[in-house]
């Protein structure tokens, strides 16, 4: 197969809509007598509701009000457990849970109205902290606050603390992040008995919303139909929580027998709807003194707020990952997620990964100093390599090559010469400069038999014009989905890049390819498209219409008559999954992930003494990823995620008052501008798996996993200072730096 | 009280320019008033009257896209697309203040512009695209 798309950097297939301002966002869609809806939320973390008042000065006849109680099916947003009501009846559990929902044509009108609902509750004792839960100062869930834990064990831990020479323990936090997508959550739903429910809305994941809209309305799954609009940003804030905000446009449009549009503003997305994880991870590390990692035993935590969603799923995979890169014979990893009184908190790009690895790269970093190794040198002695185990036991087949990845990015960093300079001109200086490395994995594609369980489908149709289209549930979200299945399209039929169009994802009109999460767009459905493209032309050659070498018109003719002699020319491609791989989900143990995507990040910072400020000066992202479908959008994806994490890093800091988030406005919940993002120097190795499109390994998600830590290691590098949690905001290193030099005085 | 950035999306059903955050921070908002890039939710309408407005969708002559449009596409400066009306206001803006802008310009003349997205390091590509594209047309240079 000729490779004439692949591997090249076209343009983006919905590029000239979005560089004109014609691309259609939710909000920027209006339909016939469309009514606005808000929604009326809990300002009490935790309590029982008594009563509902609407105020005077407004005309309620007006109105449509629902409640729990206008629910056709089950109050419930289904997902995993079924803890978690779409609209609050009896109680409450976190700070802006949904309780009342109002429509009305005037949008302003319809604001007053929501500010004059009263509702009357009866606090409840809260909890807000992983220690408090994990305490069981109030059980809020279950018996023991536990939505889900892990336990995973490799060899002997236990035994293993006598071959030790030193032993080093150290405990590390990670704060919530906001996703921050610049398109605010938004639906549009017209819904009726007769017709049943459909929506538009920005979304990841059209069929995880039908699938939470189904026993919700009590209607079958053909009376559900869900249609992603042009999305502005998604990075997980938009997996999980697009089926409240569908079901509450769902339920007013049910109830006024109108179209109704919801869409937050800023302050309401930041406040009420998903966040990153918070977490706590202790290591214990045993090493011999020749730097020889012999056993880890690490407690994992994560806050999953008030209902469980995807709590469990966020725990798996920070469990698989809290351990690095590394070869280690004994390894325990004991995880929980609990319960606490905040907004229940979701999928954010890396998705467990980025907290545990932060823990385990600054965990390391202390290692070496305690043991009197460079950091890199204590890496080299333990990196894992072809024929040797990870933490959960699987056998690593691929040619990894840390040594390369790690010699690359120093290289690429001026990684020793800079180190010695700041050494030698630290001292007396004002800003201190220092360098600093994260090495890590992440796994692409669902975890364990995840793949297997989704068994995602992708069908392709050509019409009589000899346009090829692609029916996926895959959205575009701005990682390029409809560039790449387009390119990998194209180049199996061997057509132009401009033949392939790509279906709206709608639920009326598409098979369920899975959801877009977890990096498997391009690696899995990707693989999808290229089978279901092969055996659409196998089609067109077997039936005599087409030859092998054929031009494109010979293409768009065979089309035709295929089409006017024999009927629809389609084809289906199901996921299968490679060959070898066993996961048990009991011991936890086996083949996580089919692959992993390998790095090493530099991170080169400047620490002002005076203003406690750490600022990114320059950023080196060295990765091995199979293979580079799109030049352009794959540096694309690292530049994006490492900003993000630069953000994680050092900026964006969630407030907590008594579970609600204080900060919730991008005037002080800052994300990285331009003036604040460094250069950032991509790097690509490539070594082909097997089973990806091409070669490809799924990449979204990796570059959020190491900024972090090397930037911490990197501001230790500058100032000496050991500083355990993120974000490392001026704040914290004004009372980490003052602490020492108090401590050294 | 209605803002410049209602009046275009709602009334004038121009719907190019986005509303990111109500506040004067994201900058998804932007279009050029008067000449001068200003946030149009922090506009009243009335404020407006009377002025010259121009938003994202008369930035391209017909389909000829300008050069700053152009860039962002060979560049790869729009990934999901909703901060790129803003942006390239913002980019042609700067261009016109500053036609060779140096790297801290650059950053400065697009700093209240927020991309969640890109990192904007394509964006900034696309700016010395643009640059480069306007410069090679200018009379003189051919």
């Amino acid at each position: 197969m000729e490779e004439k798309f692949f591997g090249h950097s076209v343009i983006r297939k919905e590029g000239r809509e979005k560089v004109t301002g014609r691309a259609r966002y939710v909000d920027d869609l209006a339909f016939p007598e469309m009514l606005h809806g808000v929604t009326v939320r809990s300002s009490v973390a935790r309590g029982r509701i008594r009563g509902i008042r609407f105020g005077e000065g407004i005309p309620w006849a007006e109105f449509t009000i629902v409640t729990a109680a206008d629910i056709p099916g089950k109050n419930e947003i289904a997902l995993i457990e079924h803890d978690q009501p779409c609209l609050a009846s009896e109680v409450i559990n976190h700070p802006e849970e949904a309780i009342v929902l109002l429509a009305h044509p005037d949008r302003y009108l319809l604001e007053e109205a929501r500010r004059a609902v009263q509702i009357d509750v009866e606090p409840l004792p809260a909890i807000f902290s992983i220690e408090d839960s994990i305490a069981k100062r109030v059980v809020i869930f279950g018996e023991d606050n536990v939505f889900k834990s892990y336990h995973m064990e490799k060899g002997d831990v236990d035994a293993a603390w006598a071959q030790a020479d030193l032993i080093i323990e150290g405990e590390y936090r990670t704060g919530a992040q906001e996703q921050l997508y610049i398109e605010n959550q938004g639906m549009i739903a017209t819904a009726n008995p007769a017709d049943g429910v459909t929506v538009w809305g920005s979304l990841q994941c059209p069929y995880y919303v039908h699938k939470a809209l189904i026993p919700l309305f009590g209607l079958p799954a053909e009376k559900i139909r869900v249609i992603q609009t042009e999305t502005g940003g998604g990075f997980g804030g938009k997996e999980e929580y697009p089926s409240v905000i569908a079901g509450h446009a769902a339920l007013l449009a049910w109830k006024s027998g109108k179209p109704v549009k919801i869409i937050y503003d800023r302050a309401e997305d930041m406040v009420a709807t998903t966040k990153r994880h918070p977490s706590r991870t202790r290591h214990r590390t045993g090493v011999t003194r020749d730097g020889k990692l012999v056993a880890m035993d690490i407690d994992f935590v994560i806050d999953g707020g008030a209902y469980a969603t995807l709590s469990s799923v966020v725990l798996s995979r920070g469990t698989i990952h809290a351990a690095g890169p590394y070869f280690c014979p004994n390894v325990r990893v004991h995880s929980r997620a609990v319960a606490t009184n905040a907004p229940p908190h979701g999928a954010f790009r890396g998705f467990g990964a980025p907290q545990s690895i932060f823990a385990v790269e600054r965990h390391l970093d202390q290692i070496a100093r305690a043991i009197n190794l460079t950091p890199e040198e204590f890496r080299r002695r333990n990196f894992i390599g072809k024929g040797q185990t990870t933490a959960t036991g699987q056998l690593i087949k691929e040619d990894v090559n840390f040594n390369a990845l790690l010699d690359r990015a120093f290289r690429e960093s001026d990684y020793h010469a800079k180190r010695e300079r700041f050494a030698r001109e630290n001292p007396g200086a004002t800003i201190k400069r220092g360098i600093g490395f994260a090495s890590f994995m992440h796994g692409a594609g669902f975890t364990g038999s995840g793949e297997v369980y989704l068994a995602s489908v992708v069908e392709l149709e050509a019409t009589p014009e000899g346009i090829v289209r692609v029916l996926a549930a895959s959205t575009e979200i701005g990682q390029g989905a409809n560039t790449i299945f387009s390119q990998i399209a194209a180049d199996a039929l061997g057509i132009g890049y401009d033949r392939i169009e790509i279906a709206q994802p709608d639920t009326g009109a598409v098979p369920n390819s899975g959801p877009t999460v977890a990096s498997r767009t391009s690696m899995v459905v990707g693989n999808l498209v290229e089978t279901a493209a092969l055996s659409l032309k196998r089609t067109l050659l077997d039936s005599g219409l087409l030859c092998d070498a054929c031009t494109e018109d010979e293409f768009v003719r065979a089309c035709r008559r295929y089409i006017e002699t024999r009927g629809p020319l389609r084809s289906r491609s199901q996921y299968e999954p490679p060959p070898g791989l066993h996961w048990d989900d009991k011991t936890y143990s086996g083949d996580a992930y089919g692959t992993y995507a390998w790095a090493v990040y530099v991170a080169e910072v400047a620490v002002d003494t005076v203003t406690f400020e750490a600022r990114v000066i320059d950023f080196v992202a060295v990765q091995e990823v199979g293979k580079v479908i799109h030049p352009v959008l794959a540096a694309g994806q690292i530049e994006g995620g490492v900003a993000q994490a630069i953000g994680m890093a050092l900026y964006e800091n969630v407030v907590w008052r008594e579970g609600r988030m204080a900060n919730g406005q991008m005037t002080n919940y800052i994300m990285p501008t331009a003036a604040d993002i460094p250069p950032i120097r991509v790097f690509f190795e490539e070594q082909p798996y097997p089973f990806g499109p091409h070669g490809a390994k799924g990449i979204g998600e990796l570059p959020m996993d190491g900024p972090a830590p090397a930037i911490l290691n990197a501001i230790e590098n500058a100032t000496g200072i050991c500083v355990r949690e993120i974000p490392a905001t001026p704040e914290v290193l004004m009372e980490a730096m003052t602490e020492k030099a108090g401590a050294l005085a | 009280m209605a803002r410049l950035l209602d009046v275009l999306r709602e009334e004038m059903h121009l719907t190019g320019t986005k509303e990111g955050c109500g506040e004067g921070e994201c900058g998804a908002c932007a279009v050029l008033m008067n000449g001068a890039i200003v946030n149009s939710c922090l506009v009243p309408a009335i404020v407006a009257d009377e002025a010259d407005i121009r938003t994202i969708e008369g930035i391209a002559c017909g389909d000829q896209l300008h050069a700053v449009q152009e860039a962002f596409l060979e560049c790869g400066g729009a990934q999901c697309g909703i901060c790129t009306p803003g942006m390239v206001i913002a980019s042609v803006a700067l261009l016109e203040r500053h036609p060779h802008p140096t790297d801290a310009e650059i950053r400065e003349g697009l700093g209240g512009n927020l991309c969640r997205c890109t990192g904007y390091q394509k964006i900034f590509a696309a700016v010395v695209r643009a640059c480069e594209s306007i410069n090679e047309k200018r009379p003189g240079n051919q």
